[in-house]
């Protein structure tokens, strides 16, 4: 039982490169946006592309104060199902709390790999959902869509806003609003 | 913003005239994002790149010492080669900024963060502050820089590396009018460019008088603390923001203490919530001053505690660490009953503080399990 109730924590599974960084750190923007508090903190193993990482997230209405590494996350965000076999992504995740996963698999199938988790199960594919909106595969603006309508830690808008603030200069005004698009389509999937 | 940005932030506004860098991480979030607010247009100041932290400081000298405001930042390897030139600094009384990112000190290799880089230069005569969070290393900045200058000492404002550096969290940011009135322009009389009243910066100074121009380098140092508190009010004044020489969480009826500094405060700040609500009688005493070490203060907040543990983020080898020893000595001058005081040593190399640890030291103390020997938080 979490004692710090007011806290909504996430752990992002991902491989270097993925943009799960990207992905927290413009949620943590978002919900400051809104006014909340926020950290949003990467693991910093040895950092190489393609090797397994970890970005940790906490959004609350208070000051947050402690340093260490989430342990028992609310929700749990998968960016790539090979991750599955050599990480315990659903550590201390219980019943009610969610993993979401990109994967072309269905959640059934998903479910059979991982037969003690008892909590809810949001496959989707990301990586097709953005190659066809956007034409690449990144697949982190999907994801964090889906974690937008799962958890409901920040609003769709306020992410599209921080995104629109961030990327515009970056990547150009028509590749923003794809990923936008991307991000939306990944909170209406079902 | 993450605490690397929110110190190139608090130098933004500051302004400062020159800032000679050069990178090592976890610091380098701090030089980049400058470097792209000058390219940006949003500051003027004379940005050095140089071929190593020696040169960094040696070029910060020659700009401070020319009477104008110069700055830099660093971490762990690249303090300790800037080493020579740190008690040329402070020897000078040149009001210079480092922003510094703590961490680990090779060999083996290890980029994380530890306080043992700023331990190993503690020496040096200049004043180290430490950072809990991203908001205090941007309080600390400003903060920084407006001592230095009123003193003419030079500061480390220091953070945890990558806990606060790389760590994204909410900040405010106070407007930029209102810190650029509160550090003001640098006022010197003195200036290795005035042609027209030349002098001499760093004399020899021979068996009569080394000593003198080193007591009164204690002096001022001594002078310091009492000018710290006076700009922690001033600053308290403008961000409704409260700084002193440390900080008393839950320390009213607490019956064990944790004394420790830097970022995993916060972590224990949350395990005391945590063992207040099961009734157990438990506070922190979190340092923000560490030199000039604020003894008389640090033994009165703690004489009337009988279970204490420091926790010290870097090891002394053969010795006591750190900060455990000026809180025995600050216990020593003041105690008025018997403490029993444990020693820890946590986080060395980034390793993780949970929680749990802090947890396991308080139970420590109330179990008695309180000896001379240091224990290991791994």
């Amino acid at each position: 039982m979490k004692f710090n109730k007011n806290t909504f924590e996430v752990i992002f599974f991902a491989r270097g490169g993925q943009g799960a960084k990207t992905a927290s750190e413009l949620v943590a923007h978002a919900a400051v946006e809104e006014g909340s508090f926020v950290k949003a903190f990467p693991f910093y193993g040895p950092e190489r592309s393609g090797a397994p990482t970890r970005m940790f997230l906490r959004v609350s209405d208070q000051e947050i104060r402690t340093q260490e590494p989430v342990e028992d996350p609310d929700v749990v965000v998968v960016m790539d199902d090979t991750l599955l076999d050599v990480q315990d992504v659903t550590k201390n995740l219980d019943k009610n709390e969610s993993l979401i996963i990109n994967t072309k698999k269905t959640p059934e199938e998903i479910k059979k790999s991982l037969p003690k988790f008892e909590g809810k199960i949001h496959a989707l594919d990301a990586t097709g959902i953005a190659m066809s909106i956007t034409g690449n595969p990144n697949t982190n603006t999907v994801l964090v869509g889906k974690l937008i309508s799962v958890s409901e830690i920040v609003s769709l808008e306020s992410a599209s806003k921080i995104f629109r603030g961030v990327f515009t200069e970056k990547i150009g005004q028509a590749m923003t609003e794809k990923n936008i698009r991307a991000m939306t389509a990944g909170y209406d999937e079902l | 913003m993450t605490g690397g940005y929110a110190v190139a932030e608090a130098l933004r506004q500051i302004h400062p005239d020159v800032m000679a860098v050069y990178p090592i991480t976890p610091q380098t979030p701090i030089i980049e994002t400058y470097a792209k607010m000058k390219a940006d247009g949003l500051v003027e100041t004379e940005m050095v790149q140089v071929e190593s932290e020696h040169s960094a400081m040696s070029a910060t000298i020659g700009a401070s010492a020319a009477g104008v405001r110069a700055v830099t930042a660093s971490s762990s390897q690249g303090i300790l080669y800037m080493a020579e030139t740190l008690p040329v600094v402070s020897g000078l009384g040149l009001p210079i900024v480092m922003c510094v990112s703590s961490r680990a000190l090779s060999a083996p290799l290890n980029i994380h963060g530890e306080h043992g880089d700023v331990m190993a230069v503690r020496d040096m005569g200049w004043v180290e502050m430490f950072a809990e969070n991203a908001q205090d290393a941007y309080d600390q900045t400003i903060i920084a820089l407006r001592l230095a200058e009123k003193v003419g000492a030079p500061v480390m404002p220091i953070m945890d590396g990558f806990h606060t550096s790389h760590t994204t969290e909410r900040v405010e940011v106070l407007e930029d009018e209102i810190v650029r009135t509160f550090v003001g322009k640098r006022q010197t009389e003195e200036s290795l460019l005035n042609f027209k009243d030349p002098i001499t910066i760093g004399t020899l100074a021979l068996q009569n008088t080394y000593f003198e121009f080193k007591m009164n380098q204690e002096k001022l140092m001594q002078k310091t603390k009492s000018a710290f508190k006076t700009i922690c009010s001033e600053f308290a004044k403008i961000s409704g923001r409260k700084h002193g020489f440390f900080e008393e969480y839950a320390m009213d009826d607490a019956e064990s203490v944790i004394v420790m500094m830097g970022a995993t405060a916060g972590t224990a700040k949350e395990a005391i919530d945590k063992l207040r609500a099961k009734g157990k009688k438990v506070g922190l005493l979190k340092i923000n001053l560490y030199r000039p070490f604020p003894y008389k203060e640090v033994g009165s907040a703690l004489a009337h505690i009988r279970k204490i543990a420091v926790l010290d983020r870097a090891i002394s080898f053969g010795a006591y660490p750190p900060l455990y020893q000026d809180v025995m000595s600050s216990l020593h001058f003041s105690a008025s009953q018997k403490h029993d005081i444990a020693s820890y040593i946590y986080g060395l190399g980034g390793r993780d503080t949970m929680q749990s640890h802090i947890e396991k030291v308080f139970k420590d103390l109330e179990e008695g399990e309180i000896d001379n020997k240091i224990k290991y938080l791994q």
